[in-house]
């Protein structure tokens, strides 16, 4: 793998203003992504993930004011100092995006062979049998059944896992540079969730493109990401590869997260592990560690400062809590994580 | 083995039919279980299999083609009008959807005194103590009582949709995907949550889920469903380590693991295609289509719930053999 | 990592925090209600705002306007015959020597009293025909449904004739039943509407399970939810049941004299507009203002109540 950036995310910060105050949804975000890898962004829900990535892709326009700070450099380019019309050239083309829900990004009164020929045509100069020669093509590589029938039908005559796959279609008939995909597998069934997992790991190989996954799951990340960013209450948490993250994690919340998967090859707990309470409000973001309500470790101090980012020996392997500091593993000594395991 | 413990629901051959305009949706097709009094059945399978409206119909919400629903030995159907308001008190349901499941124009005090309010159990005053017990039994406090549902996170919203079912004290509840829309680190809360309360109460489970990994940890026994029968019964266990069914193990293998080395070591059963429409049933067992093992026989007869072992149901031909 | 190390820290910075002591379930947001939220939006509507301003000060003058002077609308002054606007009489007078400044406010009280009442009646029995129709659904529905249909087909001048001939006309509340009887209808085939949608949302389905009574359903839970949306129906149809007050007397169909309403004194004035003209186009404004005030609250009433624009 060459490892070479081809996106980098620098301080992004995204805040929407409400009649409340400002919801500070990205508090300064820095993450990159290298050829040919997929990188997973974890964390729950209102954690600013999905804020994140639309920033990126351009459906939260600088215009409206909410992006605060940061850029976002794609091929050298800051993609949020691009006119709409330039954007348009990019979205679609070599950023395209794959959504949770299939069923409401699909328009109901056009076939589906239109809706997945729509983005070439636009972004190609083409004819329209080639954008359908292109439209099998993918299709097939995708490896939907009967691909020429399929194309004929609307988005209710297929099931949900058919959905997802015509909604993959669509991101991937212009060969794009990046694939971002929006917890892809939430609404599917086990069995189809496998299905596209697996598809998406190949299609890594079979056409060059690099995918930033979003979502809570992390069986679904153990399955598909090379590096993994924990996301929680818009920061950064924890960054390192996939299996310094899985198996030597640093910080509480990716304990909790970890934790509270429940684990087919394990024994049944008596109870289960969870974090307890709700992520805060982003209205008012806590003064110190925005976990440090939820955190069975928390400190005084965690209450009244900011923990500073700490790198560990892995490569890239960093963490923002302060159980990591020098100080306070100099007085505490290293605070372990319960009920871990430590991989093999 | 279950001999000592008295039920509490018996389904005996339940079907639940719709009209549909290309035919008749078999969404139950004749389903036979027994919950015991303080226990959880887990009801696994994937959409569309028939697993929500088995769970409306032990509600009442939808009334069964053929076969009967038994609740303490009597037919819900044959029920006075009394004995109806008395059987929502006794079974209660927790939904999927967080947020459509709260009248968004109440506060959270009004959506749990709702019900002890229909059945006239308190004074006010004593309602007002009632209500905040039980959002203390959910972990949310008085100052939550005077808010709107869309104040709240999903698992904040299911709690007080938990807090209103169990406000009736109910023997029975019909959990209906209750996780499904959450984060899974607030999956574990909702679940130890409701463990916990059983363990208090005495309640009984019916949990619907599509999520095999989850409902190990709350249920007794597990039912594996597949487009509107049931293919697989056994001890909670049991569905994990001596399964018989094709399809349980196809659903078991699915499950992604939360670790990336033993992600690589996997071998997984992809099930190929889709379920199939409940509409135009195959005639033979309906996994037949995407069953790696189908043989003859398979496409030809249907095969019934046949005991494996004590306790233990498989509806397979080749249950054994495979 | 350099100015980590220089950094001190208290004595108790790393002592663990004792259990419970921050909030896990904390709710940082004030508490808002929906009505709060739906003023706020509506704030931003500014004809709407000051729509709602006009028809305060409207309101004002038909209730007070009438005690301002010591004229009262019936008594005749032949000394004093259409005269225009002076100081004595500020809108000046009719062909019998009324003071018209009260006889417009008081057409005022007549007029807006109708259109309240022959709005919020229809409506409310609208909601619950509807409410019914649509929760119950299957044979109810198709009756309740289909009758609706038969009876809107026919033309509601007929009805209202008929009834004026029946209950004698002039009368304030044969009006209201009269306009009523029709505007039940177009109500309750919305809320009807409204109420399918709503019925199989889960926490209508919840108060089912809960073992409510399909009255309590229909009371608590659907006509509540279908009310924003309404609110906007009965803010605009109010203008129309004003117009439509001034148009049945016009035609001579609604109040009798000496009572005024302002669609009587516009069919007064109407005779001697060329000569008077301030007759006319004083009551004339008054509804017209009314109208598009009503039209532009219920235009902003709708923005600030699309679920769309809030959150």
């Amino acid at each position: 793998m060459e490892n070479k950036k081809i996106l980098e995310v620098r301080d992004l910060v995204v805040s929407f203003d409400t009649f409340q105050g400002s919801v500070q949804a990205v508090r300064g975000v820095s993450w990159y992504l290298n050829r040919k890898e997929t990188i997973a962004i974890v964390g729950e829900s209102g954690c600013g993930k999905t804020v994140t990535i639309q920033t990126v892709v351009g459906l939260n326009p600088k215009k409206n004011g909410s992006v605060k700070g940061g850029e976002v450099l794609f091929e050298g380019k800051n993609l949020l100092d691009l006119t709409p019309k330039q954007m348009r050239k990019v979205q679609g083309n070599q950023l395209s995006i794959i959504f949770q829900d299939p069923f409401t990004y699909l328009n109901p009164t056009m076939t589906v062979g239109e809706q997945i020929m729509e983005p070439y045509l636009q972004h190609h100069a083409v004819s329209r049998e080639e954008a359908r020669q292109k439209a099998i093509e993918i299709l097939k590589l995708i490896s939907l059944p009967s691909p020429e029938e399929n194309m004929k039908r609307y988005p209710h005559q297929l099931s949900g896992g058919m959905r997802q796959r015509i909604m993959i279609a669509m991101a991937l008939i212009c060969s794009p540079r990046i694939v971002f995909a929006d917890e892809p597998t939430t609404a599917l069934d086990v069995t189809i969730q496998a299905q596209i997992i697996e598809l998406m790991n190949s299609l890594k190989e079979k056409i060059d493109t690099s995918i930033v996954l979003i979502t809570h799951d992390m069986g679904v990340v153990a399955n598909m990401a090379d590096r993994i960013y924990v996301m929680y209450a818009g920061q950064i948490v924890e960054h390192g590869d996939s299996d310094t993250v899985f198996h030597r994690p640093k910080h509480p919340y990716t304990w909790g997260l970890l934790n509270s998967v429940p684990r087919l090859d394990k024994k049944v707990a008596d109870d289960l592990y969870s974090i307890p309470g709700t992520p805060p409000d982003l209205i008012e973001p806590p003064k110190g560690c925005a976990f440090a309500a939820r955190c069975p470790y928390a400190m005084n101090i965690c209450r009244t400062s900011q923990p500073p980012r700490i790198e560990f020996e892995e490569k890239e392997h960093y963490a923002s809590c302060w159980l990591n500091h020098p100080e306070c593993i100099r007085r505490r000594g290293p605070v372990r994580r319960e009920g871990a395991s430590d991989g093999k | 083995m279950e001999n000592n413990r008295t039920p509490i629901l018996e389904l005996k051959d339940v079907k639940t039919y719709f009209r549909v305009p290309r035919g008749v949706l078999k969404a139950v097709n004749g389903v036979s279980l027994t919950i015991y009094k303080g226990e959880t059945v887990g009801l696994v399978g994937e959409s569309g299999c028939g697993k929500s409206t088995l769970g409306k119909t032990i509600m009442r919400l939808y009334r069964p083609d053929e076969g009967q629903v038994l609740f303490e030995g009597k037919d819900i159907w044959s029920y006075r009008k009394k004995e109806k308001k008395e059987y929502t008190k006794n079974v209660q349901m927790i939904f999927q959807d967080p947020y459509a499941c709260l009248d968004p124009l109440s506060v959270v005090s009004d959506i749990v005194a709702e019900g002890m309010k229909i059945h006239k159990m308190y004074s006010k005053a004593e309602l007002e103590n009632r209500v905040l017990e039980l959002l203390g039994m959910v972990g949310l406090n008085r100052d939550h009582a005077s808010r709107f549902p869309h104040e709240f996170s999903g698992g904040q919203r299911q709690r007080i949709g938990i807090a209103r079912a169990l406000s009736l004290e109910p023997k029975l509840i019909v959990c209906d995907e209750p996780i499904s829309a959450l984060d899974v680190s607030i999956q574990a809360q909702v679940v130890n949550l409701l463990k916990r309360l059983q363990k208090e109460m005495g309640l009984s489970y019916l949990f619907v889920t599509h999520d095999l990994s989850m409902v190990r940890q709350i249920s007794n026994r597990i039912a594996v469903m597949y487009l509107g029968s049931l293919v697989e019964i056994a001890d909670s266990e049991d569905i994990y380590s001596k399964n018989y069914h094709p399809y349980t193990r196809a659903l078991l293998s699915a499950i992604p693991i939360a670790d990336p080395a033993v992600e690589r070591e996997r071998k997984r059963i992809l099930l190929q295609g889709d379920v199939p429409s409940p509409v135009n049933l195959p005639e033979g067992c309906n996994f037949c289509n995407r069953c790696p093992y189908a043989g003859e026989e398979c496409r030809k007869k249907k095969p019934e719930l046949r005991q494996m072992e004590p306790g233990h149901l498989v509806a397979c031909h080749r249950a054994g053999k495979i | 990592m350099e100015e980590m190390k220089t950094m001190t820290f208290d004595e108790c910075a790393f002592d663990p925090l004792p259990e419970g002591s921050l909030d896990q379930d904390q709710i940082a947001r004030k508490k808002t209600t929906y009505l709060k939220d739906v003023w706020r939006n509506f704030k931003k509507n500014k004809p709407a705002v000051i729509s709602l301003a006009v028809m305060a000060v409207v309101l004002f003058f038909v209730l007070f306007g009438p005690m301002m002077n010591r004229f009262d609308y019936a008594s005749n002054d032949y000394n004093s015959v259409n005269l225009p606007p002076n100081a004595v009489h500020w809108f000046g007078t009719d062909n019998l020597g009324r003071d018209l400044w009260t006889r417009v406010w008081e057409g005022g009280r007549v007029s807006l009293l109708i259109a309240v009442l022959a709005t919020l009646i229809p409506e409310a029995i609208g909601m619950a025909v509807g409410g019914i129709s649509g929760y119950i659904g299957g044979k109810v529905d198709l009756v309740i449904m289909r009758t609706i249909d038969v009876l809107m087909g026919i033309p509601s001048l007929i009805y209202m004739i008929l009834l004026m001939v029946v209950l004698g006309s002039g009368n304030i509340m044969t009006l209201v039943i009269a306009i009523s009887i029709t505007g039940w209808m177009g109500s309750a085939r919305s809320t009807r509407g409204l109420v399918l949608q709503l019925k199989t949302r889960e926490f209508v389905v919840a108060s089912e399970t809960l073992g409510a009574s399909s009255a309590w359903i229909i009371a608590k839970r659907l006509i509540p939810n279908t009310m924003g949306i309404r609110v906007v129906g009965i803010t605009m149809s109010i203008p129309s049941v004003i117009f439509y007050e001034a148009f049945l007397s016009y035609i001579g169909l609604g109040v009798t004299p000496p009572a005024p309403s302002w669609g009587q004194l516009i069919k007064a004035a109407g005779e001697v507009f060329r000569y008077y003209p301030y007759q006319f186009i004083i009551p004339c404004l008054c509804v017209s203002v009314t109208m598009l005030c009503f039209n532009l609250i219920g235009d902003g009433l709708r923005d600030a109540l699309d679920p769309k624009l809030r959150s």
